[in-house]
């Protein structure tokens, strides 16, 4: 739904609903005299008020309830959740524990990335209105992504007993280990999924990409042994390596040119980027040979900053974490307990993980009894809000030439490299006065 | 002769307030359904999934969350008139979600402890369903919704029929699956006896209490339930927790939580 106005001296691209984005916002651009003079990003998703209502409930209850911050990615909310009480009470979980939660994680990576490259970001390149559109023909190609998406959604309900807010997960563990069937039973689906994310690589590395170069600060993860999903120490492109305690000494949210705006900022360096694009630039080695070499065939450089080859990138973690599924399903023996033992104190833990759409931190704070005091939740997107309207900006400034339509079109892409989650982001995301 | 004419396909739209966009993905999530559901009916507005977004009327509009902002209690009258059948999915949009927990506690306390700029923003004191603002002709619930359930309520509007849903407890699924009762058994705290099926009775198969995420079922004796909770050795707190969840905001788990507070 858009409202293109038009004078001489001025023009106003108004995008009232985001189409293809998880949540509500909006995207004002305004140019005047042939200059970009300004670009708005508008979050109107209405705050839930988390981190309020967390205050006075059980430290036990806080995977489930975070969970329903973003039905796209409830397991990343449940993992720092859970890791985060763990670290506060002193728990180290087991081996079997952390590996069936990376399982259930490359489920949603799968089932995620899955539904924004072939159905969200896809139909951008093509020139259709939806996948639903763009079906009509390539039905090969939207086959493809809803049936690697399903297979997603299966390791989801086998280990986490439904693909959308699953109920497995808790504070020290699991309630229950799956039976070895249920997972060794999703062998030759993931296996099939994983061939056929590498055919959907190869179908995205032949779009075309307009031409914007990013130079952003990346911000991710990074394990000593394997790609970045469910743990890790933070890094930058700057060269910082931190322990996930150190966040708020080095991230937080800064006031800038408008009194209600709130970026995410790295202190000294200004806006950054977690996501997709961060992950590989700090993490390719950290990739199986194959799908390292499937993503270089693809034609990814070592560090991407045209932020509309993210799809690449997507395309190429969806086929990781199939790979890393096949691993830990053949790996995988049920265990008995399937928690251990938790008991509260009085005590702040923080919890990080590599959502799909990128870092995702969470801080809490309890009493002796395990009522939670304090809740500090930093979702990607809201991080990103920045380099999305500056990504926004340096491509309207590039396009000026194009028609409104093609330019807005544009712009809402530009939007939709990011895969952004604004439900999750809503209570970072300024929120605009004016309503449209 | 009069020739025969194909029908006009209904025309579908979904809405979306104060919610986590679950409800909705669940329509995405019907993977093999989904192209055969764009074939049945037409997708005409659907931000979620499409730019295509088309004028009203809608034969069926799905609307997924809880009116939280001013703004919202005047958008969802706009979307009434513009729809001939409005169905309501999933918690926020039938009972106010999680959100609704504000309901027990003054909003303006809350909003500085989440906003650093709490001036800009626009929140409502309470998290309300749909149905406390417009005719609502069909509520469908579940945290998430149950995409079966969904795909059942699509086809049927279509079809122009009423749903057939079953409207018995968790508690009976675990019967007919034979489930040792979590309550009985172990005296877990389990919201079963209360709590409308549709989940197929998904906690107590992993072995855990039910925590309510379809809602009271008819006729839900939960002032009863909450009794045998403190007979168990629960608390008052965990009483209130236990029915001031997901669906805090229905009227029978407001009661049971309310009377021990």
């Amino acid at each position: 739904m858009s409202r293109p106005s038009a004078t001489r001296a001025r023009r106003t691209l108004a995008v009232d609903v985001l189409a293809r984005v998880e949540g509500e916002g909006g995207l004002e651009v305004k140019v005047r005299r042939g200059a970009l003079e300004s670009v708005r990003l508008n979050i109107y998703e209405p705050p839930r008020l988390f981190e309020a209502f967390l205050r006075g409930r059980d430290f036990r209850e806080a995977p489930d309830f975070t969970a329903r911050i973003c039905g796209i990615c409830p397991v990343a909310y449940q993992t720092c959740a859970a890791q985060a009480m763990e670290r506060a009470c002193g728990v180290t979980v087991p081996p079997a524990v952390r590996d069936l939660r990376r399982l259930l994680y490359c489920g949603e990576w799968i089932e995620s990335h899955a539904l924004h490259v072939v159905m969200l970001h896809a139909p951008d390149f093509l020139g259709y209105e939806s996948g639903i559109h763009m079906a009509k023909d390539h039905p090969e190609a939207v086959t493809r992504g809803l049936g690697i998406k399903k297979v997603g959604n299966a390791i989801m309900t086998a280990v986490g007993g439904r693909e959308i807010h699953p109920v497995n997960m808790r504070v020290g563990g699991f309630w229950r280990a799956p039976a070895a069937a249920a997972v060794k039973g999703l062998r030759d689906r993931v296996a099939w999924a994983l061939e056929e994310s590498l055919e959907l690589l190869r179908w995205v590395a032949t779009f075309t990409f307009p031409d914007v170069r990013r130079d952003w600060v990346f911000v991710a993860l990074r394990d000593p042994e394997r790609y970045p999903v469910e743990q890790g120490r933070i890094v930058t492109s700057a060269g910082h390596d931190l322990d996930p305690s150190e966040f708020e000494r080095h991230f937080g949210e800064e006031h800038v040119h408008r009194s209600n705006a709130l970026h995410g900022v790295m202190h000294g360096h200004g806006p950054y980027h977690v996501g997709p694009l961060a992950r590989w630039a700090l993490n390719q080695d950290r990739l199986t040979p194959a799908v390292l070499e499937a993503a270089r065939a693809a034609g990814l450089a070592p560090v991407e900053r045209n932020p509309f080859r993210s799809i690449l990138v997507r395309a190429a973690e969806m086929a990781y974490a199939c790979e890393e599924a096949l691993r830990l399903i053949d790996a995988y023996q049920p265990f008995d307990p399937p928690a251990v033992e938790v008991t509260p104190r009085d005590a702040t833990g923080w919890g990080v993980s590599e959502a799909p759409r990128g870092l995702l931190w969470h801080s809490y704070s309890m009493d002796g009894r395990g009522v939670i005091r304090k809740a500090r939740i930093v979702p990607p997107t809201a991080q990103n809000q920045k380099s999305i309207e500056s990504d926004v900006a340096a491509y309207v400034e590039r396009h000026l030439s194009l028609e409104n339509d093609a330019l807005q079109w544009g712009c809402e892409q530009a939007v939709r490299n990011y895969d952004p989650c604004i439900s999750c982001a809503t209570h970072f995301m300024r929120l605009s006065i004016e309503r449209v | 002769m009069a020739t025969l004419r194909r029908p006009r396909k209904p025309r579908l739209a979904v809405w979306k307030f104060a919610s986590c966009d679950g409800c909705q993905l669940s329509l995405l999530d019907c993977e093999d359904e989904l192209l055969a559901i764009a074939d049945a009916v037409d997708i005409a507005y659907f931000p979620e999934a499409s730019r295509a977004m088309g004028k009203g009327p809608f034969d069926l509009s799905l609307v997924e969350g809880s009116i939280t902002t001013p703004h919202d209690a005047e958008r969802i009258h706009g979307i009434r008139r513009a729809s001939r059948t409005l169905v309501t999915i999933g918690a926020c949009a039938t009972a106010g979600g999680l959100q609704a927990l504000r309901n027990h506690a003054d909003v303006k306390d809350w909003v500085p402890l989440v906003y650093a700029s709490p001036e800009v923003i626009e929140t409502l004191r309470t998290s309300t369903p749909i149905a406390n603002h417009v005719r609502v002709d069909y509520e469908l619930h579940g945290c998430p919704v149950s995409k079966e359930q969904l795909v059942e309520v699509v086809k049927a509007f279509a079809a122009g029929r009423r749903p057939v849903l079953p409207a018995h407890p968790v508690c009976i699924e675990c019967k007919r699956r034979g489930l040792a009762c979590v309550l009985v058994a172990r005296g877990v705290p389990c919201l079963g006896p209360v709590t409308r099926t549709g989940c197929g009775a998904l906690c107590p198969t992993w072995g855990r209490g039910c925590f309510g995420c379809f809602g009271p079922v008819r006729g839900a004796h939960a002032v009863g339930l909450a009794g045998v909770f403190k007979a168990n050795g629960l608390g008052d707190d965990g009483v209130v927790r236990a029915f001031r969840g997901i669906y805090a905001g229905a009227e029978a788990f407001r009661k049971a939580s309310e009377l021990h507070e």
